[in-house]
């Protein structure tokens, strides 16, 4: 994968003020950007995706822009075909797990059917163990299979990149760990390129191998994966 | 006796056309105000709650001012031949002023409720904003809109001042179910106000249960 980064956005409000200042290049298949919890992560993630417009700068995915103050490119999230994992999923409750999945493959005004059946969704039902539940609801879901369903959701539609947001937060540590292992799998048989945002150094021991340091909305550091930083108190 | 299913099928007839036409303008209003970041924003949520505080006949009013023959509305209807006041149209247009701001307060609150990050997923996904609307928000709000129309039905079947200004007291024509309560009243005929009476509460209570139903059901729905 090659995405440049390089963006700035000013976040303003009567008690604070917040700048987002971030630059960096992803070279690997697997980039984490590491940082505490309102360093800017989410809101970098954000901008990569389109959900968020910086004040200026460009972001770059093999060499198109998919974002760009200079030339006044700015791709609407739906152009950029990049798979976004929501941190507490964001699956839609109405929707039960087969229309989730199908969501992306069905333009138009309407949702897909109860019983849509379409390969890319039979696949992904099989791939992820997801059959077993296919009528349910989101409510009715473990955090587990909730994970693979907004999984499945993402990548049906063959992205050109994934974007994790704190992608195991929402889950028990004993899960977190299955979890990261069937992602990293799932990773490296698609040969999908990831962005992951967290803020645990575990996830950066399972998928670093490029990281990128946020803090205060700024990069702190770009290189190979060598031990983190704890914050001072 | 028969003649007492007159105005009641007059009133369901009126009440049904003044929430149809806010299930669109209301629904349309609450979701512009629920995405609109201005200051001008309160300024025109106060105006279009208006109604909900201005006594009915000054509404009414209004609206003989607007829709006269000689009114700025009215005038302009009247070179197509076409006549609000003293018919049955011009209820509804009073109906739907009046009952407005009950649509207009529950879709909004159902508009806000809606997760923000459930419309970005859709982005991500690929569908247009129009899909976004129609596919994720507006079936997420969908229950709390349609208690709003519920109450907007009820308040429009009961709407007695507007529409009396504006569409008269004709018999047959114009005369809803509580113009008719008013009339029947007013010439000593119990027996016809009686069932009137009855008639309406049923449905009054009817519909509030109805509408009671939907509202925690949407709230249950949105903990997914």
């Amino acid at each position: 994968m090659l995405l440049a980064v390089d963006i700035r956005k000013t976040f303003q409000s009567a008690e604070r003020r917040f700048t987002l200042d971030v630059a960096f290049k992803a070279t690997s298949q697997r980039v984490v950007l590491f940082g505490p919890s309102g360093a800017g992560k989410s809101l970098t993630l954000q901008a990569i995706a389109g959900l968020l417009r910086p004040d200026e700068g460009s972001i770059t995915l093999h060499g198109n822009a998919l974002f760009d103050s200079a030339r006044g490119v700015d791709l609407k999230p739906q152009a950029r075909k990049l798979a976004y994992l929501f941190q507490d999923y964001a699956l839609f409750p109405h929707l039960n797990v087969r229309q989730n999945i199908g969501f992306g493959l069905q333009q138009g005004w309407l949702n897909p059917r109860k019983r849509i059946t379409h390969p890319q969704i039979d696949y992904w039902l099989d791939a992820l163990e997801l059959k077993s539940v296919a009528g349910n609801h989101p409510a009715q879901l473990s955090g587990g299979q909730k994970q693979r369903v907004a999984l499945a959701r993402a990548l049906v539609a063959q992205p050109q990149a994934l974007l994790l947001d704190e992608p195991f937060s929402a889950l028990d540590s004993a899960l977190r760990q299955r979890m990261r292992r069937e992602l990293s799998d799932l990773q490296t048989r698609l040969d999908i390129p990831m962005v992951l945002i967290t803020h645990d150094p575990d996830d950066v021991a399972a998928f670093g191998d490029q990281v990128v340091q946020v803090s205060d909305g700024c990069v702190r550091e770009d290189h190979p994966f060598a031990g983190y930083v704890r914050s001072e108190p | 006796m028969q003649q007492a299913w007159i105005p009641l099928l007059l009133s369901l007839k009126v009440a049904g056309w003044a929430t149809a036409l806010n299930l669109v303008f209301g629904v349309a209003a609450a979701f512009g105000l629920s995405r609109w970041r201005s200051g001008a924003r309160d300024v025109v949520d106060s105006l279009l709650m208006l109604p909900l505080v201005m006594p009915p006949t000054v509404l009414g009013y209004y609206l003989l001012v607007l829709l006269g023959r000689r009114g700025v509305i009215g005038g302009w209807l009247d070179r197509f031949d076409i006549q609000l006041v003293f018919t049955w149209q011009g209820a509804v247009i009073a109906s739907t002023v009046v009952a407005f701001p009950l649509v207009l307060k529950s879709a909004r609150a159902a508009f806000e409720a809606v997760d923000p990050q459930l419309e970005r997923a859709a982005r991500t996904l690929g569908v247009s904003e129009t899909a976004v609307f129609f596919r994720v928000t507006l079936p997420l709000a969908a229950r709390g809109i349609l208690a709003g129309g519920l109450l907007a039905f009820a308040r429009a079947l009961g709407e007695f001042g507007a529409t009396l200004m504006i569409a008269g007291n004709l018999p047959g024509r114009t005369q809803t179910l509580s113009v008719a309560v008013y009339s029947a009243v007013q010439a000593g005929d119990d027996s016809t106000a009686n069932f009137l009476v009855l008639v309406t509460s049923v449905t009054c209570v009817a519909i509030l249960l109805l509408a009671g139903r939907l509202v925690p059901q949407h709230t249950l729905l949105k903990s997914g």
